[in-house]
């Protein structure tokens, strides 16, 4: 095994070695290498989120037609580090009538628990954290968590508008991760497992071109999951403020701005290791950092994708946001599941094309009948208009002799 | 000692004095979240015993569902529910003194007990195969009814709710 092919395996067993020689035994080797591990694999996506600030601005800043971040360094990719350290230098504040417990437990709960997610994913064929066997439910589980921590900031600021994004957070996050989860026993359904390794693995056809109408779904569960724009109603600026995190400053507020970067890069990981295949690709099981390049190849434009769709479109309403998915999202992930659930018993695993063609039209059928009921009804159940709107905002009584107002 | 045991004492303490808190916490908002506490120290004791499939739905479903639903419930009250006064009844030795008599009981029932004595020993990795829990569930010889009975319990449960707060035609706004 040569450094250049698989560089952390390489290091691990130079490390053993090492160990060996200077006399310690074997569980204390596999103690410090797993306490290393650990650490790499937290300290990481930690020091990723720097770079990830400096992408977010710099690509929003295209999108909106306007430069970003230019000052510090070349391509201003120094701001972030000058923030990082300007929020490290600001004080913390706790409100009067805080709740003083869940008010500082939660920022670390909103982040830990994206950073928990990172050990189960595989990023490259020899280098995951844990291959435990149920690593989608972990997932969904420490998603849960985060949701906890968003509510208990909501919760315990004693702020009315952090309330409001504390209802805001039950709403949004508890209700998309109904079709999240129809949608994720797909990919398990297809590969017989719910590790996250053993998922990869068996993607010898990707997911998203057998279940591509469960791609789509999942993707944009993983946006509202996140709350990233046009789900964004649990931080919406312009209706409260910024919702749960309204009273936090400096390093906690930090923690919850951390945890906001990393959940859309780990969703999209996330996303690239169920459809997408993972780490897999040519020559990937010979060299381990081959696929590792894949991962981040994949990952980096289902990233811009969030992006994307982040700068383009605006906030949804929040009724819009809870039809759209009971309505909607839920009813055709439970047909979807149902339907590929039956196909993939039908059609034997291995005419690989016949099973892509019969899936592919399989969708493209569901697809059509839900956009026609939709259609439909978005028909029958026009919004009235209530009123005709006034031409300029001001009361009706300027210019006019009404003492009210002129 | 060793290191499961050290875990397992201190997980073991950790349920029982937030379980102590969820009753004795004077806001029922504390209450949800020192049970959250108690839940979350269950999904250890599942992680501790091997069987990782349910530490995560328990984190899942309790945590993640169902604490977090009383606690929204809690949010939406008007009211903040904070107890006020004496905690405990003016003869609360009576009950203390019961429970002693029932605890030390059951110890001694438990020690009789032949299997009291048995350590256990790890399962084979078969037995926690997921594809065996789910067909057990479907197995008309094994768990098909208990849980066919208990979804039938949720349907009740939700269309019990719909029923409740649908608004009917005669209603006041």
């Amino acid at each position: 095994m040569s450094f250049i092919a698989d560089p952390v395996n390489f290091i691990a067993n130079w490390l053993t070695t090492v160990l060996t020689g200077w006399g310690a035994s074997a569980s204390l080797i596999q103690i410090i290498l797993f306490v290393i591990g650990a650490g790499l694999l937290s300290l990481g996506p930690l020091l990723l989120t720097i770079l990830l600030i400096w992408v977010e601005r710099k690509i929003g800043g295209r999108f909106q037609d306007r430069l970003g971040p230019n000052r510090l360094g070349p391509w201003g990719i120094i701001q972030p580090i000058a923030d990082m350290l300007k929020i490290f230098t600001k004080e913390l504040i706790t409100p009067t009538g805080a709740d003083k417990v869940p008010y500082n437990l939660a920022p670390i709960l909103a982040a830990g628990s994206v950073i928990a997610v990172w050990a189960v994913i595989p990023l490259a064929s020899t280098v995951y954290g844990v291959n435990i066997n149920i690593g989608a439910v972990y997932i969904l589980a420490f998603g849960a968590l985060g949701e906890l921590g968003f509510i208990m900031a909501g919760l315990g600021s004693n702020n009315k508008f952090a309330l409001l994004g504390g209802f805001r957070v039950v709403a949004n996050l508890l209700s998309y991760e109904v079709p999240m989860i129809l949608i994720l026993l797909v990919p398990v359904m297809f590969s017989g497992s719910l590790g996250m390794n053993d998922i990869a693995l068996s993607q010898t056809v990707w997911n998203v071109f057998l279940a591509p109408l469960a791609a789509i779904i999942f993707f944009i569960t993983l946006i509202a999951e996140n709350a990233r724009a046009p789900f964004d109603l649990i931080e919406a600026d312009s209706e409260i403020v910024a919702g749960f995190n309204v009273e936090y400053s400096g390093l906690k507020f930090g923690f919850f701005y951390v945890a906001d970067f990393l959940h859309s890069v780990t969703a999209a990981l996330v996303f690239s290791t169920l459809f997408l295949g993972g780490w897999r690709g040519p020559g990937a099981e010979t060299y381990p950092i081959l696929g590792f390049i894949y991962l981040v190849i994949k990952a980096a434009i289902i990233y811009f994708a969030i992006l994307h769709i982040r700068f383009s479109i605006p906030r949804f309403r929040i009724d819009q946001m809870m039809s759209f998915n009971w309505k909607f999202l839920t009813p055709l992930s439970m047909m979807v599941l149902v339907t590929t659930a039956l196909l993939n018993k039908l059609v034997p695993g291995d005419l690989t094309l016949v099973r892509v063609a019969v899936m592919w039209a399989a969708n493209l059928v569901l697809w059509v009948a839900a956009d026609q009921i939709v259609k439909r009804v978005v028909k029958k159940q026009a919004v009235p208009e209530v009123a005709q709107p006034r031409p300029l905002a001001r009361p009706p009584q300027v210019g006019t002799n009404d003492i009210l107002g002129g | 000692m060793t290191a499961v045991k050290l875990i397992f004492l201190m997980t073991a303490v950790v349920i029982l004095g937030s379980a102590v808190a969820v009753v004795s916490a004077r806001k029922i908002i504390h209450a949800a979240l020192w049970l959250v506490l108690t839940l979350l120290g269950v999904a250890v004791m599942f992680a501790l015993l091997e069987s990782s499939f349910f530490a995560v739905v328990q984190v899942l479903v309790y945590i993640g569902a169902i604490s977090i639903l009383i606690i929204f419930a809690v949010m939406l009250s008007r009211s903040s529910f904070v107890d006020e006064g004496s905690q405990t009844h003016r003869r609360w030795w009576i009950a203390a003194i019961g429970l002693l008599v029932i605890f030390v009981a059951w110890v001694a029932v438990l020690s009789l007990w032949p299997q009291w004595s048995v350590t256990s020993t790890p399962l084979p990795a078969t037995a926690t195969d997921l594809a065996t829990l789910g067909k057990q569930l479907v197995d008309p010889n094994a768990y098909l009814l208990p849980f066919e009975l208990s979804s039938i319990l949720l349907v009740t449960a939700l269309v019990g709710a719909i029923f409740t707060a649908m608004e009917r035609k005669g209603d006041q706004p």
